[in-house]
């Protein structure tokens, strides 16, 4: 299974909606559109010829620069037969981040997703379960989003700078 | 009790009293071994279902190590499992190897290689015999604490820490092993044979332990792959999948080593995967002092200045060791732009390191796949209808380490 050839049969089946293939340090990566991930999940995993059903990983990523498409979400999967792996990627607007969840394809996607929600704020819709698992329930924002600073921004003690901190 | 009995002593609709049983199973609970809970429900001995909180030693590592320059997110990752802390550093300075395309020499692969198996020896030493003190068998216990205790004085005559051990940098090694570390490993290999023995004669045959966990907490190979479980725990349910061989990193691709698997992903076959795979680590280490034999004993890190913190002896006397000394302390040696995902087999499955780098001296994101985080979902499950002493021992041996639950 070479890259040209999950490029091809992926953008056969779902033309422009898939795009940007490059392969990062091993592994092969391209984007999805947020309407269009879990067919393209499904279809990865039940063609046969690609048989991607293992899911590594899933997290969110949070790039305030790119608007319009703030929000990250980054799934890594795994063909354990033939040991190849690829990361999907999907962006979805800060405003409105909503991105169906894929816990039906992937029990493992459960906390994922909800840690997910719990840091970035995604919206997975049609999750069981989509509450805070990591942070305290009352907690009124994301903090994994870069507007978050990590030290309290009142403090004046700590400010340096020459070393960026 | 036959059915009609059992009818007689149903609760009323309208009542107060509840036909089941809540039980807090933690979060401080000596059977949790860790800071997590578990809500179950039960009916008499039997567990209906189970509700699991976590979070409660989250220490935003994610976001703190979006601030720190690249050396001082290592002692971050000593925290993630912190029975094997040098897998979570080697990892991570794999990771950061990998992005810069370091090349490291073969010497420090292998003494690298020797960490990482004495660490998955001492995880796997301290679930196992946990497991045996959740059914009830103190002394193994205390048998085996006796060699992790030397692989800790190993740990610390490398690097002067035992469990957060920060050991080794991006780069290879701060300085080489000593002649007493080696003096150590030396006695450590030739007892530690007996005394995983000794261990094995008290428990793997043995028909108490056998009664207690054949068939306690199973999981399928189907559902535990969907689960997302890795390491050890899936290799129990028959699935031979191992980073070391499927993505060889470390040149773990040098040595001679068999994935060991079981049938039925109960209690009993993580207990004898992790066993069998105590005797791999053994003989892995044994192949790396062998194959070091042959390679130039002063060398201990890769020869690339700007990521590996000189020697102190050099920073008094020569300029450029002083400015790389302040450069690389003070985090203003640049990581070039990238995207990497690094796995590593953890103690408890794939530790992996996903990390985007947008050329700043921090990096932008960087996420932990952590093992326990994503196979504890499955406890529940594994637990239902089962009876509340198992899900016990379930726990114990799935392994959950809170630190890398929570990270």
């Amino acid at each position: 299974m070479t890259n040209e050839y999950i490029q091809q049969i992926l953008s056969d089946k779902f033309g422009t909606a898939v795009s940007n293939f490059e392969e990062h340090f091993g592994i092969f990566s391209f984007d999805v559109l947020p309407s269009e991930n879990v067919a393209l999940l499904q279809f990865l995993n039940e063609e046969e010829s690609l048989a991607f059903r293992f899911l590594t990983d899933l997290t969110g990523v949070h790039f305030p620069d790119r608007v319009g498409e703030e929000l990250c979400v980054v799934y890594h999967l795994h063909n354990l037969v033939a040991n190849k792996r690829i990361r999907v990627r999907s962006y979805l607007p800060i405003a409105q981040p909503d991105i169906a969840s894929v816990v039906n394809l992937y029990s493992a996607a459960n906390w994922m997703e909800r840690e997910t929600y719990d840091f970035f704020g995604v919206n997975f819709v049609g999750h069981p379960n989509l509450v805070r698992i990591l942070n305290v329930d009352e907690m009124n924002y994301f903090p994994m989003r870069k507007e978050y600073p990590m030290e309290d921004p009142t403090r004046t003690d700590k400010d340096d700078e020459m070393f960026g901190r | 009790m036959s059915d009609q009995e059992i009818q007689h002593i149903q609760l009323a609709e309208d009542a107060i009293e509840k036909q089941t049983t809540t039980l807090n199973l933690g979060p401080t609970h000596p059977a949790t071994h860790g800071i997590f809970e578990n809500v179950l429900e039960i009916d008499g001995e039997k567990v209906l279902s189970a509700k699991q909180n976590l979070g409660y030693i989250h220490r935003a590592f994610e976001k703190i190590a979006e601030r720190r320059p690249y050396g001082q997110v290592q002692p971050l990752t000593d925290r993630l499992n912190y029975c094997s802390a040098p897998i979570n550093n080697i990892g991570w300075q794999l990771t950061v190897e990998k992005l810069l395309g370091l090349k490291m020499p073969k010497r420090v692969d292998y003494l690298r290689v020797i960490l990482m198996e004495l660490a998955r020896i001492a995880d796997h030493l301290v679930c196992n015999s946990v497991v045996a003190v959740d059914t009830g068998a103190l002394t193994p216990f205390t048998y085996v604490f006796q060699i992790r205790e030397r692989i800790y004085e190993i740990y610390e005559s490398i690097c002067g820490a035992r469990l957060t051990t920060n050991i080794g940098r991006v780069g290879g090694f701060e300085r080489n092993f000593t002649d007493d570390t080696w003096k150590k490993l030396d006695a450590l290999m030739a007892d530690f044979p007996k005394a995983l023995k000794e261990f094995e004669t008290l428990l793997n045959r043995n028909r108490i332990f056998m009664d207690r966990c054949i068939g306690a907490g199973p999981i399928s190979a189907e559902r535990a792959l969907n689960y997302g479980f890795t390491g050890p725990n899936l290799r129990a349910t028959g699935v031979d999948y191992d980073v070391r061989v499927h993505s060889p990193y470390c040149s773990y691709e040098d040595f001679e080593f068999t994935i060991p698997v079981g049938t039925n992903g109960d209690v009993y076959d993580r207990y004898m995967v992790r066993n069998d795979e105590m005797w791999q680590s053994y003989s892995i280490i044994q192949q790396a002092l062998e194959k070091l034999k042959d390679l130039d004993p002063s060398v201990y890190h890769a020869d690339v200045p700007a990521y590996d913190l000189p020697e102190k002896k050099d920073v008094y006397t020569k300029m450029e060791a002083l400015i790389y000394h302040f450069k690389i302390v003070m985090g203003e040696v640049d990581i070039k732009a990238g995207e990497v995902y690094h796995p590593v087999e953890g103690g408890n499955g794939e530790l992996g390191f996903y990390l985007i780098s947008d050329g700043g001296r921090a990096p932008f994101r960087l996420h932990f796949r952590r093992p326990c985080f994503i196979y504890y979902q499955a406890y529940p499950e594994m637990i239902e209808n089962g009876l509340l002493s198992d899900a016990v021992i379930a726990l114990s041996s799935l392994n959950v380490i809170a630190g890398e639950l929570d990270a």
